[in-house]
C-alpha cells in the first residue's frame, strides 16, 4: 500500500531489508528539506520568528511521540541519537547508578548487540549477573520462560518487543505485569516493533523504551529514550554541554535542568526530529494494526511459497511479525544475497548483530527477508520465482 | 579466459576446496581474517621450514569468491620460497586492484582477473591474500631476528 509516496520505489527496487532502515515518504523528506531551506535556526535560545518557529516544530515532536507509545507526560520523552544511545543510556547510565554487585539482569539470546554489550560491560564493571532466558524451540521467548527464570535477585528484563532475527512477538503485557508484581525494572527494545505493532508503556509497565526514527520510515540520526517520570529524574546523563545545564560557576558548582532536557546536551539533530514527528503522523494516519496485518499476511503467504521449495530451509515460519529468515541448503547467505541483488531484490545476509543466537539456532549466518506497508504480493511471487531457480545460482554469483 | 571454465575452477574450489580443516601442531602460524564490509570469517595456518612454504590449511565460513580464493591461494603457494610467495601476492593484490601485475606468476589464480567487475567481491577475494601476507611478515621478522642473533 502507499507506494506512490515512495519515489524510490519507481526504480524497480525490491525493498525487503526494512528491519535494517525503512524506506522514506517524500512527506518525510520534504519536511526536513522545508526547515533546512525556510527556517534554519537552532533551538532554546533565538527571540526571532524561524527561531520560535523551530523550536514549536521541535518540541511539538514530544507530544506525538508521547501519544503515539502512550506514555503519560511528554517530559518522559528523551531525543537521542537511535536506539543504540537510548540502550547505552538505560544500562550505563541509570543502571550503573542503581545496581549493586550479584543484581541480575535477564535478556535472551537473540537480543541485539546493542542490548547486549552494555549489559556485558555493566557486568565487568559492577560485578553484577547477565543472564539468558531461554528461547522455546522455535527460538522463541515465552512468558513461561521468563517466570522460570526470575530469581529473588533478579532487577532486570530488558528484552527486546520483536527480536530482529526470528522476528518473534513478546508478550510485553504479560511480563510487564510480572515486573511488576516482582519489582523488576523492565526494559524494552522496540527498535523492530514501533512502527510494526501498536505500543503502550502504560499498559505494560515499561520502565524505559528505545527505538530508532529509521526504521520507523524516519530519518537517521534520531531516536527515542522512553523512560519513566520518576526514573529519568534519578538518571544522570552521559554527556554534558550547552542547553542541559541551568547555571555554572568558576567555584565548580553547577545545576542541571529538569529531565528530558538534562539529558540532551548539545545541538541536537533538529531536522531529524522534526522529520520523526511527521513520520509518526504518517504512519497514524494508516494505522500501526493495519501495517501489522499487512506485513504479517504477506509473510504468511510467502512463508507458504517457500515452504514447497526443496531447498530451503526456514528458521522462523511461525512468527508473527514480517520477518522471514532462511538459507538455501549448501549456500553461504551471502552468495544468496547477492543472487537476489542480481533481480534487484534487496535482502540482508548475516548474524544481523545477534551473534549469541548462533549458540541456539547452530548457524551464524542467515538471510532475512522483513517486510513492510509498501511490499506487494507480487514482489513475493518474484521472490519466490528467483529463489525457485536457485541452482543457478553460481551462474550469477562468480 | 572463457567465463565458463573460469566458473567451473572457481565452483570446484568452493565445493571442494583444498586442505579445509585446522591443525593443532603449534609450528603453524595462524592467523584469522575478517572484515567489516562482508560476513566472509577464515582461519589461516601455514607451516614454513626449510626456506619453504610446506603446509597451508584453513577453516571458517565464507561466501564462494572467499572459499575458491582461499583454496587456489593455498594451492599456489604450496612449495614456494618466501621471495616467491610475497611475490604471488603482491601481484594478486595488484589485480584485484586494477594495477598492473604480472600474470606469468600468478597460475590459477588468474580466474579471477576481472572480479574488478563486482567491486563488493574483491574484498572477498582480497581476504584470504591479506591473512596470508601478514603470515608471511611473521616468518620476515622471525628470519630477521635470527639474523640479529647469529
Ligand atoms: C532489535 C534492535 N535493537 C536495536 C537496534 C539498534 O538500532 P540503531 O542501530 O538504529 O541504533 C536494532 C537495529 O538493527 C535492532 O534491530
Amino acid at each position: 500500500m502507499n507506494r506512490e509516496d515512495f519515489p524510490i520505489l519507481n526504480q524497480g527496487l525490491i525493498y525487503l531489508d526494512n528491519s535494517a532502515t525503512t524506506l522514506k515518504p517524500k512527506c518525510v523528506v520534504d519536511k526536513m528539506v522545508d526547515y533546512y531551506t525556510n527556517y534554519t535556526s537552532n533551538i532554546h535560545r533565538g527571540d526571532y520568528s524561524n527561531a520560535i518557529k523551530t523550536n514549536q516544530a521541535y518540541d511539538q515532536v514530544r507530544d506525538i511521540v508521547k501519544d503515539f507509545i502512550n506514555a503519560k507526560d511528554s517530559s518522559e520523552i528523551v531525543y537521542t541519537t537511535g536506539a543504540t544511545e537510548s540502550l547505552n543510556m538505560i544500562a550505563l547510565s541509570f543502571f550503573k547508578q542503581n545496581l549493586n554487585k550479584d543484581d541480575e539482569v535477564l535478556i535472551t539470546k537473540s537480543e541485539h548487540a546493542s542490548n547486549v554489550l552494555p549489559w556485558l560491560v555493566l557486568e565487568k564493571e559492577k560485578q553484577i549477573k547477565v543472564d539468558y532466558i531461554p528461547l522455546n524451540d522455535e527460538y522463541e521467548l515465552t512468558v513461561e520462560n521468563v517466570l522460570k527464570k526470575i530469581t529473588p535477585k533478579t532487577k532486570v528484563i530488558s528484552i527486546a518487543h520483536i527480536s530482529n532475527v526470528i522476528g518473534d512477538i513478546r508478550d510485553i503485557e504479560s511480563i510487564g505485569k510480572i515486573c511488576k508484581e516482582k519489582n523488576i525494572y523492565f526494559v524494552v527494545d522496540a527498535a523492530q516493533s514501533v512502527s510494526h505493532i501498536p505500543i503502550d508503556v502504560e499498559k505494560a509497565n515499561v520502565s524505559f523504551l528505545a527505538f530508532s526514527a529509521h526504521k520507523m520510515l524516519g530519518p537517521t540520526g534520531v531516536g527515542i529514550l522512553y523512560g519513566k517520570k520518576e526514573l529519568l529524574e534519578k538518571m544522570e546523563p552521559l554527556k554534558y554541554g550547552g542547553g542541559m545545564n541551568q547555571n555554572f560557576e568558576s567555584t565548580g558548582d553547577y545545576d542541571l535542568k529538569a529531565a528530558p532536557i538534562k539529558l540532551e546536551a548539545g545541538t541536537p539533530p533538529i531536522a531529524e526530529v522534526i522529520g520523526l514527528g511527521e513520520a509518526i503522523k504518517y504512519i497514524q494516519s494508516i494505522g500501526v494494526e493495519k501495517i501489522h496485518q499487512h506485513e504479517y499476511e504477506l509473510k504468511k503467504y510467502l512463508v507458504n511459497e517457500l515452504e514447497k521449495i526443496p531447498n530451503i530451509v526456514l528458521y522462523n515460519k511461525n512468527s508473527k511479525s514480517g520477518i522471514v529468515t532462511f538459507n538455501l541448503k549448501g549456500i553461504f547467505s551471502q552468495d544468496t544475497s547477492i543472487y537476489l541483488n542480481h533481480y534487484n531484490i534487496a535482502i540482508r545476509a548475516g548474524n544481523h548483530c545477534a551473534k549469541i543466537l548462533k549458540d541456539d539456532l547452530n548457524i551464524k549466518n542467515t538471510c532475512r527477508i522483513s517486510i513492510y506497508l509498501y511490499n506487494t504480493k507480487e514482489e513475493m511471487d518474484r521472490v519466490i520465482e528467483v529463489l525457485k531457480q536457485s541452482k543457478d545460482i553460481f551462474k550469477v554469483v562468480i | 579466459m572463457d567465463k565458463n571454465v573460469r566458473r567451473e575452477i572457481i565452483l570446484d574450489h568452493y565445493q571442494n576446496p583444498v586442505n579445509r580443516g585446522l591443525t593443532s601442531d603449534e609450528s603453524y602460524i595462524f592467523q584469522n581474517t575478517s572484515s567489516e564490509s562482508c560476513i566472509d570469517n577464515i582461519d589461516l595456518q601455514l607451516k614454513y621450514e626449510d626456506g619453504k612454504i610446506k603446509d597451508i590449511v584453513f577453516d571458517g565460513e565464507a561466501c564462494a569468491i572467499c572459499t575458491s580464493a582461499t583454496s587456489i591461494l593455498i594451492k599456489t603457494l604450496l612449495g614456494k620460497t618466501l621471495q616467491e610467495a610475497e611475490d604471488i601476492i603482491t601481484n594478486y593484490k595488484n589485480m584485484i586492484e586494477e594495477k598492473e601485475y604480472n600474470e606469468k606468476v600468478l597460475e590459477e589464480l588468474i580466474v579471477y582477473d576481472e572480479i574488478y567487475l563486482q567491486p563488493n567481491r574483491k574484498m572477498c577475494a582480497l581476504l584470504p591474500s591479506n591473512a596470508l601476507e601478514k603470515i608471511l611478515e611473521v616468518i620476515k621478522d622471525e628470519k630477521e631476528k635470527k639474523k640479529s642473533v647469529d
